[in-house]
Formats: structure tokens, sequence, C-alpha cells
């Protein structure tokens, strides 16, 4: 195709938007929403992930050992722990540690009523193995294995937060798939039927040209031009709404829930979070456009 | 150059509109075709664009069998010929200047070749100063005009042209076939459907005359006659 016909084949979309305003606004808008959906989706999903993420590598399993217990078999233990896949990291904390610990949660800013206690410590016996999960869904099987140990004498888990965290991942993942699923297969029929009901309009026209001696390419182009422009006007717009509305609204929780912010509510920087957004949607407007207009086409063009 | 080897076709079954036509027209031909309405001339004009299937027979034009033609050969094809049609089939959402253009930009012409050459087809058919109106804001004659503007602008082999005076007064009428004339005398092949007996008779060309889907006579020099 030469450089005079790409270019008439532009300018001749860009017409078509315009002199079918309220088709081509109706395509726009639709698509638009659809986009604002599935951004507002993304939004919600990576941030829940990474929230889960971080509560994930605070959850934590505490294995004790029974009295008199040699330091050998500590050793022995702890490497038995760290041979199982589902363990990232396992710490050993010794008595002194877990006191310091307890010490620094609960003494802060007295630390001179700590200081009493300093020659009799009260947690001589909590010596033990701080095990974090790279999967939380494995907590359950790594207790009853850990409990099955000699040597340990309790294990301590975080049930409830384990079992819902990882249900609730399992969840999103599941949902947001569908949604994205149903919302693009939205956007590719609208955006089909948009160039259908063009033909439609321009039927008589199409056929002239044909006649001329046009070929299906030189026809097809405007059209495609058109699909293409709506679906990156279609995704552009809304991107600027949700930039706008999510520093908005992470700015208004974080406010309104400032002390919940710093263990649990960390949102991830529009920055990031747009990074992904930005290339994801003009990808997907602009493929839908293209892919929307071109099939249609192929399937209602023949005289 | 145009061949037709008994050439039927029947828009309903069993009833044709053109029946078992022979037609032979030679490069560098001038031809009138005459008939009453509904004798068969836009449907043989149709057919010779491949805008129409026979039902059944063999049709030549340009050296190319139009029965075993691939669909992708079609376009080109038909930019060797140039249309008028009866009913004029111009963009309606473009302007005389655009509608003309348009022929050229399908065949890739570059820009700067469209912008010496419509400006030229239009004072050739007398509209230059319409160039911006669009298709409904013309007369049926200037209409009339503007197709045979863009039928000839990529300068064809072969003009087909159907009725291209039908709507315009004796002057403009003489005006139109003088330049089918002048065309026909650099070398392409024309084929003019026209009801005007005063032309017909005055130009002393060959003539084929249709009744009811046949040919009823071919002349040389010919006249217009008409049975009634
Ligand atoms: N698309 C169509 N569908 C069905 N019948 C048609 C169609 N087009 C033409 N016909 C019929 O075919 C016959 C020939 O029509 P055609 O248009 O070729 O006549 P014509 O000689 O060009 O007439 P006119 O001088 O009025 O233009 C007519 O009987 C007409 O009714
Ligand atoms: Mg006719």
């Amino acid at each position: 195709m030469k450089i005079s016909t790409i270019g008439y084949s532009v300018k001749q979309g860009i017409k078509n938007i315009f002199r079918n305003k309220m088709f081509s606004l109706a395509s726009v808008a639709t698509m638009g929403a659809c986009i604002f959906l599935l951004g507002i989706f993304f939004c919600i999903v990576v941030n829940f992930q990474n929230m889960v993420k971080q509560a994930e590598t605070g959850v934590s399993v505490s294995v004790y050992f029974v009295k008199g217990i040699n330091q050998e078999r500590i050793s022995e233990i702890g490497d038995l722990i760290r041979k199982r896949v589902e363990v990232s990291e396992c710490r050993f904390v010794s008595a002194e540690e877990a006191w310091s610990d307890f010490q620094k949660d609960y003494f802060k800013g007295n630390e001179d009523l700590a200081a009493g206690l300093e020659d009799d410590n009260p947690l001589a016996d909590s010596e033990h193995y701080e095990i974090f999960l790279s999967d939380v869904s494995m907590q359950n099987s790594l207790v009853i294995y850990l409990q099955s140990l000699e040597g340990v004498r309790q294990v301590n888990k975080s049930e409830m937060v384990a079992d819902t965290l990882s249900n609730f991942n399992v969840l999103i993942g599941y949902v947001s798939i569908g949604i994205i699923g149903i919302l693009l297969a939205v956007s590719v029929f609208l955006i089909s039927n948009t160039v259908i009901v063009g033909i439609a309009v321009r039927k008589e026209e199409i056929a002239i040209m044909k006649l001329i001696g046009a070929t299906d390419v030189f026809i097809r182009a405007p059209f495609v031009v058109e699909g293409i422009l709506i679906g990156l006007v279609g995704s552009g717009i809304p991107l600027i709404l949700l930039h706008i509305l999510y520093n908005e609204v992470v700015e208004f929780i974080e406010g309104r829930f400032s002390t919940l912010t710093i263990q649990f509510l960390t949102f991830l920087p529009s920055s990031y979070v747009f990074s992904k957004l930005i290339p994801m949607s003009l990808a997907i407007g602009l493929g839908i456009g293209f892919l929307g207009s071109f099939f249609t086409l192929r399937k209602h063009l023949k005289v | 150059m145009i061949s037709l080897e008994h050439v039927t076709k029947s828009y309903t079954v069993g009833v044709p509109a053109v029946k078992d036509l022979n037609l032979q027209i030679e490069k560098g031909e001038f031809v009138f075709v005459v008939g009453n309405s509904g004798s068969g001339k836009s449907t043989l004009l149709k057919l010779l664009i491949k805008e129409l299937e026979p039902t059944e027979g063999r049709i030549v034009v340009n050296g190319q069998e139009l029965n075993t033609m691939k669909r992708k050969q079609i376009p080109k094809f038909r930019r060797g010929i140039g249309f008028v049609y009866q009913d004029f089939r111009l963009l309606k959402d473009r302007n005389v200047y655009e509608n003309i253009a348009f022929a050229q930009r399908v065949i890739q012409t570059p820009g700067k070749q469209i912008k010496r050459r419509v400006p030229a087809m239009l004072s050739m058919i007398g509209l230059a100063e319409k160039y911006r109106s669009f298709p409904k804001e013309l007369s049926g004659g200037e209409q009339q005009r503007v197709a045979l503007a863009r039928a000839l602008v990529n300068d064809p082999n072969i003009l087909l042209a159907d009725e291209p005076t039908g709507n315009l007064d004796p002057k403009n009428s003489w005006d139109i076939m003088k330049l089918l004339e002048e065309v026909n005398e650099t070398g392409t092949t024309v084929v003019v459907v026209t009801h005007n007996r005063e032309i017909v008779n005055a130009m002393k060309k060959r003539v084929v005359a249709l009744d009811d889907g046949a040919i009823i006579s071919d002349e040389k020099k010919g006249v217009y006659e008409n049975e009634n």
C-alpha cells in the first residue's frame, strides 16, 4: 500500500467517525465503560493481591520444643523444616531474643519497667523456630508434619488468617478472570456491531466503490482505521479518569483509616499500577478495535 | 475486445432479461445499443463488468474470460473499464471533486497527479465551479456529467455508458456525444446505450438494437429503428 493511500485511509476513517457522530460516540462510550470497569477491577485486584501477599509474608508458624531438649535435636529439627518446599524462611529464636522482642512490643516508652525483669527471663522456655511460608494454603499439612516430629512440644499457627487469605486469593483470581473475560467479549461484540451498522449504512457506497475497481483492502482500510481510533480513544479517556480517581480514592482511604494503613492497607503507588494498566488498556483498545473491525469486515464485505 | 457467445441472463428462473446474445465488438469501435425500455440494454452492460453473472454463455472482455475470473482479479479488471450508470451511482457523502478523484485513488494515483487531472476533467464537463457541491445539490444532468468524468478520468480502454444523455437538454447531449466521439478517436472502445433517436441517426455509427432481450438488428452506420 502506498503512503498516499494510507494517508487517504486515515483521513477517510476520521471523516467516517465524525460523519456518524452518534454511532462513534456510542462506541467510544461503551468501549470506555468496559475499559473503565476493567481498570477499576484491575486496580482493586492488584492492590488486594499485594495486600494479601504482604499479609501472607507475615503469617508464621512457631514450633516450640519439649523441656530439656538438646541443641543437637533442635538443629536436626531445623534441617528437617528447611527441607520442606513450602517453607520460605525458618528462623531460630532463642529465649533471649524472644524476651527482647517481647520487651520491644510491650514496654515501648518505659524500658526501665522491663529492666527490672532483666535477670529473670520470664520466657525461659520460649526458644522456638519461626517459620514463614511461601504458600499459605500449605500451612495445615505443614503443621501436621511438625507435630509428628520428635522433640516438638507445641506448634502455634495463625489459623483464621491463613485460610481466609488463601481462599480469598483464589476467589479473586477466578472472579477477575471471569469479569475481564465478559467485558472483553462485550467490547468485541459492540465494536463488531458498530462496524456492521457502518457497513449497512454505506452498503451502496461500498458497492459503487467495488464497481469502480476498488480492492477489498482499499475499502476496508478506513473502517479498520475507524475501529482502531475508536478503540484508542475509548481506552484513553477512561485511563485519564481512572488516574484521577485512583489517587483520590487512595488518599481518601489512607486518610480515613490511617491507623490501619501501616499494617494492612498499603496501596500500590499509582505510577506502578498505571505503568501496567496504561499499556494493557491501550493494547486491548487497539486490539479490539482492530480485530473487531477487521474480522467483521471480512465476514460482511462481500459483494 | 468484447465478445459474447450464447449469453443468457435470467433474474428470475425462466424469465430471461437477455437471451442467447452473440455479439463481437472490436477494439476502437463506437457502438450504440438501442431498444425499448426493459429490452435488456442495462443488463447487457452490467454483464460486461461482471456486476452480473450470466446464467449461460461465455463473455470475454479486454482479453479476459469473465466466467473463470477469480474474485481477486475483478478490481483490476474493472479499472480498465469506464462505466457511466443510468442512475449515476455517485458517492453521496463526497463532493464532485472527491467523486472524480476517487477513481484515481483506487488505482493509487499520486496525489500531485490527481490535483492536476481532476480540475481538467471538471472543466471538460463544464462543472468547474461546482466542484465542492455534493451529488444531492446537483441536477440530474450535472450528476450525469460527473459520472462521465469519473468514468473517463483514468483513460479506460473501454467506455460503457448507459444513457449518458438521458437527463440532458439537446445542446448538452450533443456536447457529451461529441466528447464520447473524441474519446473514441483516441482509441477507446465506446459502447453507448441511448434512446436519443436524433443523435443515433446523425452520428452514423454501428447500432445494435435489442428487443425483449434479443438482438434484432446490428448494422454498421445504422439508424434508430422504432418498431412502434
Ligand atoms: N435486479 C433485477 N431483478 C429482477 N429483474 C430485473 C432486474 N433488473 C432488470 N430486471 C428485468 O430485466 C429486464 C431488462 O431490464 P434492463 O434494466 O436491462 O432494461 P433496459 O433495456 O436497460 O431498460 P431501460 O431502457 O428502461 O433502462 C426487465 O424486464 C427488468 O424488469
Ligand atoms: Mg437501462
